[in-house]
């Protein structure tokens, strides 16, 4: 879709949610509230122990800030499209395929929620005060890896998203099987991936690839090790797989729409 | 009771036919059940026990709480306000029966349903992958069951005061998410009070969201008995008829406005 | 006019679409039934006609009209939509088509009407000089003015309604698919919607295809009906021809100058005596108007009388009770 198109369509429904002021300051707070209670946890974990899984407190809040801006990301663009199934489960989908614009683009700008964009704030903020704090010898590489990281890893939700919401074109209730693993993934990326038990990890490793999102990149930047039997080019392979994840949620939500319109439901 | 007996199986019955959302739902909290338990155990391999829970404790706690979100319903609800927004109320209120015990009523034959089907689920799983500690007695899930009972109604009670806001603003999704974050946060869902540092426990503790989830889950872990297990539920109980009561009084002052209005 | 103008604005050629449809097996078991919605309809429509689609529900009309606007992929044979395929080229098919489904809604609920037009200028990147034409002429034909600046949850149904009709041909396309355009409407909102449809179709030779189950409708738009049932294309012609084939039965209201017994005339059944008024049910294979009044003339001294038509209501409804 054209960005200029896009743009009307994305100010017009951001007119429309401002006619119910009260409701959009209160819900953006709620939205920032809620990863501003992502980092209390962090804190409040940080404030019983010095470390976890040998990561120090300045390396996990960096690891929330990095996962925070590129799942708000994600979140803000891209988390309409687990809209889906409510609008195949009320019949409003079809309205999609009428109109001469891709369906997951029309999702995106016609169900786009300024409000979401609070979810960031709070990890940019972080993000700002963390980075000078972090125990780290920057290099040019290390530098240029926290914007690719960020980029990357909103591709990565957003290609998980858009699988996740696929879905709903076969099972009529999806939408909480896709919150698992969107929201799951923003929760369990915060953390360095090591905690999880080995079969998980490698689940978000080679599967649903969130590792990749900012654990371990974030291992390269601040010098932690990565879990053995990961290679240690797996920290510079973020873009390969957000390429890769989008090939193949692209392919998928392809196959979705082909399915619904053999099957009209 | 009898008209409030059928509503609760009614809405039950009713649950049920939802199958589809309710696997999807049960395994959500499970998956997010699996991701926090492997975030405390990392806290807790630094520390044996932190207030006098151990790991066992936490990850345990961490199972019972993802099994009672939807029990207490934590993400709120939409449907009273919905009626209100579109005028249906009117009819509500003109109906034989109470207008805020019909819904409660409806709240706990949810919560039946979502007890067995949401609740026991992830327990399963939790217990599969890791060491869990069950009550050893049947007064320890008698004490639970009531305990859970109890939270049922001070959720209800702090859910149906969010959604009256529909009275005075047209969309109460921003008021009602914002409610829940914080009594989410508050009541331990993200992680469990022991775990706070000794101040913010104390504010949480003296609030009424402790008793949503902090509480039913302390009583599974068998941390109340005597007496003080009697003081638990009582300040539950109270919570409830304070936050039930509030609902009463705001509900009748914003029926008078709307009576004198005209809507 | 070229050789591709006398092709037909939409063609279906042998079109089935069969669904697996779940369906309960015992309390717990589903198994998977095979429903066939559309079966093996051939239809051409032609350029500039508004022709009506109708049956009983689930007759198939929807799963007809979402194969034509590119929703849903037939199961075997052809579609053409203004010579394209709408299973293949779907976007270039929603260009040259306006699409109203009467109970969905494709505005902008917390927008003006005015703002839901120019954002479906840009989905449609009409240029703007031609949007803005369009938009005063329907704004005029529709008598919007009124309203086209106040929000759509603030217009009454059919404000909405004339609202979503605009908002489907601001992009000026050929071919019109309407699903039920006058469910719930008024009588006032209906006439308005049925002028705006004639007054399009006279001026752009828009093609107009509606299902509806108003018939008033079709007697009032359509010279052609095709009618379906259980997949299949059981009537194809015109309102006149239908009424000609179907309407055997005619009924001659009688105003006597005083009550009587009931009349009784060859060939001839009175069905409702009301006073001096008598209803005489005849089939025309049996008699005629002429003869009937002819013959109670003799009987009686008559007043007044007039011969009723054969509703269309009554000619489909018994149409599709001979289907079932």
């Amino acid at each position: 879709m054209p960005l200029r198109i896009y743009g009307h369509l994305v100010a017009a429904k951001t007119r429309a949610d401002f006619q119910y002021r009260t409701s959009f300051f209160l819900y953006l707070a709620s939205q920032t509230l809620i990863s501003f209670a992502d980092m209390v946890v962090v804190l409040i974990l940080f404030t019983q122990v010095s470390s976890i899984a040998s990561w120090s407190r300045s390396q996990v809040l960096f690891l929330y800030a990095l996962s925070g801006i590129g799942f708000g990301l994600a979140d803000l663009f891209i988390s309409q499209v687990g809209l889906v199934s409510r609008h195949i489960k009320a019949g409003t989908f079809d309205q999609f395929l009428l109109r001469p614009l891709g369906a997951l683009w029309q999702l995106s700008a016609l169900e786009f929620a300024p409000r979401r964009a609070g979810r960031a704030v709070q990890p940019v903020i972080v993000l700002a005060v963390i980075l000078p704090a972090l125990d780290v010898q920057w290099t040019p590489v290390k530098v240029a890896l926290v914007p690719i990281t960020v980029v990357c890893g909103a591709v990565i939700f957003g290609a998980v998203w858009v699988t996740a919401s696929s879905l709903a074109f076969y099972l009529v209730n999806s939408q909480e099987l896709a919150n698992s693993f969107t929201y799951g993934g923003s929760f369990l990326t915060q953390y360095p991936i090591d905690i999880l038990g080995p079969w998980l990890r490698r689940f978000f490793t080679f599967a649903v690839p969130l590792a990749f999102v900012c654990y371990f990149p974030a291992a390269y930047i601040v010098d932690q090790p990565l879990p053995e039997s990961i290679p240690s080019w797996f920290s510079f392979a973020a873009p390969v797989i957000a390429l890769a994840s989008v090939v193949v949620a692209r392919a998928l939500w392809r196959l979705g729409i082909r399915h619904y319109r053999s099957t009209g439901s | 009771m009898r008209p409030y007996w059928e509503v609760a199986r009614r809405t039950f019955h009713k649950m049920t036919t939802y199958r589809g959302a309710t696997f999807a739902g049960a395994f959500t909290n499970t998956v997010f059940g699996l991701l926090s338990a492997y975030i405390l155990l990392a806290v807790y391999a630094q520390r044996p026990s932190i207030n006098g829970y151990d790991a066992v404790d936490a990850v345990t706690f961490t199972f019972v709480v993802q099994g009672l979100l939807m029990v207490v319903s934590v993400f709120g609800d939409t449907e009273i306000a919905d009626r209100i927004k579109s005028g249906d109320v009117v009819i509500d209120l003109y109906r034989p029966i109470d207008y805020q015990g019909y819904w409660l009523a409806e709240r706990y034959g949810k919560a039946a349903f979502y007890a067995i089907f949401r609740g026991i689920p992830p327990l399963i799983v939790g217990a599969l992958v890791f060491d869990l500690r069950f009550p050893t007695s049947v007064s320890t899930w008698l004490a639970f069951l009531l305990s859970t009972a109890l939270a049922v109604a001070v959720g209800f009670g702090w859910g149906f005061l969010l959604q009256l806001t529909a009275f005075w603003i047209l969309d109460v999704r921003g008021p009602n998410q914002l409610g829940w974050v914080i009594a989410q946060f508050l009541a331990g869902m993200f992680i469990p009070l022991f775990l706070f540092p000794a101040w913010l426990m104390a504010i949480a503790r003296a609030l009424p969201f402790a008793s949503i989830l902090q509480l039913p889950a302390e009583t599974f872990l068998g941390k109340h008995e005597g007496a003080d297990l009697v003081g638990v539920l009582a300040i539950q109980a109270v919570w409830a008829i304070v936050l039930i009561g509030a609902g009463r009084l705001v509900l009748a002052r914003a029926v008078r406005r709307v009576v004198v209005q005209g809507g | 006019m070229t050789a591709n103008d006398r092709d037909p604005a939409i063609e279906l050629r042998d079109v089935s679409k069969t669904f697996r449809v779940a369906h309960k097996k015992g309390r717990v078991r589903r198994g998977l039934r095979e429903v066939v919605a559309v079966d093996d309809i051939s239809l051409a429509i032609e350029r500039g006609s508004i022709v009506g689609y109708i049956g009983p529900n689930g007759a198939g009309k929807s799963t007809t009209i979402k194969m034509l606007t590119g929703i849903l992929v037939p199961s075997s044979g052809q579609v053409r939509v203004d010579r394209l395929d709408p299973s293949r080229a779907r976007l270039e098919v929603t260009r040259r088509i306006g699409v109203v489904f009467g109970q969905r809604s494709q505005l902008w609920w917390d927008l003006p009407l005015r703002d839901s037009f120019s954002l479906l200028r840009h989905v449609y990147r009409v240029p703007g000089p031609r949007h803005q034409e369009n938009l005063d002429r329907f704004v005029e034909l529709l008598d919007m003015a009124e309203f086209v600046d106040v929000p759509v949850r603030q217009l009454s149904l059919g404000q909405r309604m004339r609202g979503e009709l605009a908002a489907a041909i601001l992009h000026d396309p050929t071919i019109l698919f309407l699903d039920e355009p006058t469910i719930g409407l008024d009588v006032v909102s209906k006439e308005a919607v049925r002028r705006f449809l004639i007054e399009l179709n006279r001026e752009r030779h828009t093609t107009v295809l509606l299902t509806t189950h108003d018939l008033a409708d079709v007697e009032r738009l359509c010279e052609r009906l095709i009618i379906i049932d259980h997949g299949t294309v059981i009537e194809d012609g015109t309102v006149a021809d239908i009424k000609e084939r179907y309407g055997t039965e005619r009924t001659v209201v009688i105003d006597l100058d005083q009550p009587s017994v009931p009349l009784t005339v060859a060939g001839t059944e009175v069905v409702r005596i009301d006073g001096p008024r008598q209803w005489l049910r005849f089939r025309r294979a049996d008699t005629t108007a002429a003869a009937v009044v002819a013959a109670v003339a003799e009987q009686a001294d008559v007043r007044d009388l007039t011969v009723d038509e054969p509703e269309i209501d009554d000619i489909v409804r018994h149409i599709y009770q001979a289907s079932r």
